[in-house]
């Protein structure tokens, strides 16, 4: 037992060394996650503001007027005024303007003889979540402006359901109290993941592995070695990003930091277990990175439930989703952030992290055997 | 010379796809996330599930909830009987909305003031939430129009006509496939380059390479023309399958669609031999290109639209290649554009890849070790 104690002490001082000197490893675990954060967290919103519209208003009078001024009264859009839809539309293909407003010559003849005049709108479909969003605001902005129409004339109250809108948690609904929480999961699964997967193939590559293996250090000594320092490094990395999602971006975090944490080290070794299963298998680090990239980065940023809502996707794709252990904490973080310590959500995605680390490490450990090829 | 370079071509060539384990990564796994990230990043929703707390029990509120669930995108799966079910409903994700109608319901709608219809919504998935009451909106302002028509009201003086151009029901599969196709011939190509030259410098036999006669240049476009070639069939594969498969709409000049990704696997490959140069080892070489790759993904537009970014970063997605890759493939899919649409994105791409593939091959005399 002393020995196995003394033996982990010297490997574990082995890989510590290693990563101390090899400022590569410190600068994933610590800096790459504080920058990848920064950059993302300005550069990702999905929020449209300042959505430029081409406005055609054939002929201009109040009542076009008040549509105009209830248009440019929102921070969603900002409009330009052409003379012919031909001309519009010239700026529309050229991408200059998102959507174009076009009020017809007869627009203000239909509106006060028989009502139902159409305010013909054309959004660039290309990118459908967008055009969606910039639809629902002008609806919002349509609705806003009936309603203040109909006090001026005096008539009923524009239509007649009145929508009141209550966002649980995020009433600004902001995007970047979204998007932040769960960038904490795609920048940590690559550290975790890369750290390890890296390094240990790299041992296999130049052969210092073997070496070990005729050691007395068990693999199992070995392996532990190898995960903790990066599971410290890690974690340090984590609390990183943490603090700078509340201070920089201002994300609330209603919910407790223990949590948080233990929910943390549960992705993490998830994570470094996936990794280490990725070295053990590929032992070549070209092979090792590509199968990185495959399982960790771009499956975290797209199967995660962290732009794209696991909810809307096909059945066969929901099921792969569940073998992403970035998607648990991905809904941990998320739940923290913004809602608090609901346990309904955190129990069983800990729960399946937890079973997700046990898989990933127990495999690797198997896979490690003592054994050359 | 080219008997010389060829022999170099297939030299390289022969180091990616002789191991069949790195050729199954070339080949298997960018076919499979095709079709799983074809199916799995959508924005668009179906099977919602919300909860109906109805206080009005009358056939209008009746009529409304109809409404709701006859537009298969949203599910009832609960009905509260009390305001304080509410909430946690939504804490625990189990409804994404809750329609709310009051008591005064159908008496508002009959005397002519304005009805109030509550929608709550989950606002920890923000987009979600903004979808979701987009949809409520426009299910509850056509159920207010006929209303309205079948009251012998007089009908809302203008109502909107809205029109999606290239895309009429909106499907982000359109948008996102042609985005896929960026997104994997990047991964693919910077794999297979941008590790070339730093397994090489590992392996002791990039030095023997530099004491041949060939000079920088054709160094560079042994290096280079593999990656050019593996990266340009990945992405040949990829629009077939986005064709066939997905059924997006090809539109435009695939004479623009291929030039575009040309210039892109061009710059790709100067950014990753770039890299792959500066880089002492291979574990370097492959942080490298994963501190490039994720950044240049995340912001060029893939999911989250680079009018919506600061100004700073803005501008700087204009050193991204994929930013314009992903315009040159969105344009000539959907909106059918053909060459003359692209020259500010083509111009940027070769100057990407000409200032890269030049400091590459600088690099390369500069790092011996």
């Amino acid at each position: 037992m002393r020995a196995s104690v003394e033996r982990l002490a010297g490997l574990l001082r082995k890989e510590a060394l290693q990563i101390v000197r090899d400022p590569s490893a410190l600068a994933i675990a610590f800096l790459l996650p504080a920058i990848l954060l920064v950059i993302f967290g300005y550069g990702v919103t999905l929020d449209p503001h300042h959505v430029p519209l081409a406005l055609v208003i054939e002929q201009p009078d109040a009542v076009t007027q008040s549509f105009v001024s209830e248009l440019g009264g929102t921070p969603y859009f900002t409009t330009e005024t052409f003379n012919t839809i031909q001309a519009a539309d010239r700026a529309f293909d050229a991408r200059e303007v998102s959507g174009i407003i076009w009020l017809r010559a007869d627009f203000a003849r239909q509106l006060s003889s028989r009502g139902d005049a159409p305010i013909g709108v054309i959004v660039n479909g290309v990118d459908a979540n967008t055009a969606r969003l910039i639809e629902g605001y002008l609806q919002q902005t349509w609705a806003t402006w009936l309603s203040a129409r109909s006090r001026v004339l005096g008539t009923r109250a524009g239509l007649p359901i009145e929508v009141q809108p209550r966002i649980r948690f995020n009433p600004a609904v902001s995007s970047r109290d979204y998007l932040v929480p769960g960038l904490i999961a795609i920048v940590m699964t690559l550290t975790g993941a890369l750290l390890t997967a890296l390094v240990i193939a790299r041992e296999w590559e130049r052969g210092t592995l073997e070496a070990l293996m005729v050691t007395r250090a068990s693999i199992r000594e070995i392996l532990l070695a190898k995960l903790l320092p990066y599971f410290v490094l890690g974690m340090g990395g984590m609390l990183a990003t943490l603090v700078l999602a509340v201070t920089l971006f201002g994300v609330p975090f209603r919910g407790s930091l223990l949590v948080l944490t233990a929910a943390a080290a549960l992705f993490l070794l998830a994570a470094l277990g996936m990794g280490l299963l990725i070295s053990s298998v590929a032992r070549n680090q070209f092979v090792a990175g590509q199968i990185a990239v495959i399982v960790t980065f771009l499956p975290a940023f797209i199967l995660s439930g962290f732009v794209f809502d696991i909810r809307s996707m096909p059945w066969a794709i929901r099921l792969i989703t569940h073998i992403v252990a970035a998607r648990y904490f991905v809904a941990i973080l998320q739940s923290e952030f913004l809602a608090g310590d609901v346990w309904s959500v955190i129990v069983p995605n800990a729960l399946a992290l937890l079973i997700m680390a046990s898989i990933f490490l127990g495999a690797a450990r198997l896979g490690a055997r003592k054994r050359l090829d | 010379m080219w008997r010389a370079i060829f022999a170099l071509i297939v030299k390289e060539l022969l180091a990616v796809l002789k191991d069949p384990k790195s050729r199954m990564v070339l080949v298997v796994p960018p076919l499979l996330q095709l079709i799983v990230f074809g199916y799995a990043a959508t924005f668009d929703l179906n099977r919602v599930p919300i909860a109906v707390y109805d206080q009005d029990h009358s056939q209008a509120s009746r009529d409304l909830v109809a409404q709701f669930l006859g537009s298969r995108i949203f599910e009832q799966v609960a009905s509260p009987k009390s305001a304080r079910q509410i909430d946690p409903l939504i804490d625990s994700r189990k409804v994404d909305l809750v329609l709310s109608i009051d008591r005064r319901f159908t008496r508002d709608l009959l005397t002519h003031r304005p009805a109030p219809v509550q929608l709550i919504v989950d606002g920890r998935d923000s987009n979600t939430a903004l979808i979701i009451l987009g949809y409520a909106n426009s299910i509850i302002t056509s159920f207010s129009l006929r209303w309205m028509q079948s009251h012998g009201d007089p009908p809302a003086p203008a109502v909107l006509d809205v029109r999606a151009q290239y895309n009429p029901t909106l499907r982000s599969q359109w948008f996102i496939v042609p985005g896929i196709l960026a997104v994997l011939t990047q991964v693919v190509t910077l794999m297979v380059v941008g590790l070339s030259v730093a397994r090489e410098r590992e392996a002791g036999t990039f030095d023997q390479l530099l004491v041949t006669p060939f000079t920088q240049g054709e160094i560079l476009i042994g290096k280079g023309l593999p990656g050019l070639l593996i990266g340009t069939v990945e992405a040949s594969v990829i629009i077939l399958a986005a064709v066939l498969w997905f059924d997006v709409p090809l539109r435009g000049s695939l004479f623009a669609l291929y030039f575009g990704v040309l210039l892109f696997v061009a710059s790709v490959i100067g950014i990753g031999l770039m890299i792959s140069s500066i880089a002492v080892t291979q574990q370097q070489a492959l942080l490298g290109a994963f501190l490039f790759m994720v950044p240049s993904i995340i912001l060029s537009g893939f999911a989250t639209p680079i009018a919506n970014m600061p100004t700073v970063i803005r501008k700087l997605t204009w050193l991204n290649p994929m930013r314009h890759i992903l315009i040159i493939v969105r344009g000539v899919f959907l909106e059918g554009s053909t060459t003359s649409a692209f020259i500010p994105e083509y111009a940027a791409m070769a100057a990407i890849a000409a200032v890269s593939l030049f400091a590459a091959g600088w690099l390369f005399r500069r790092r011996v070790y």
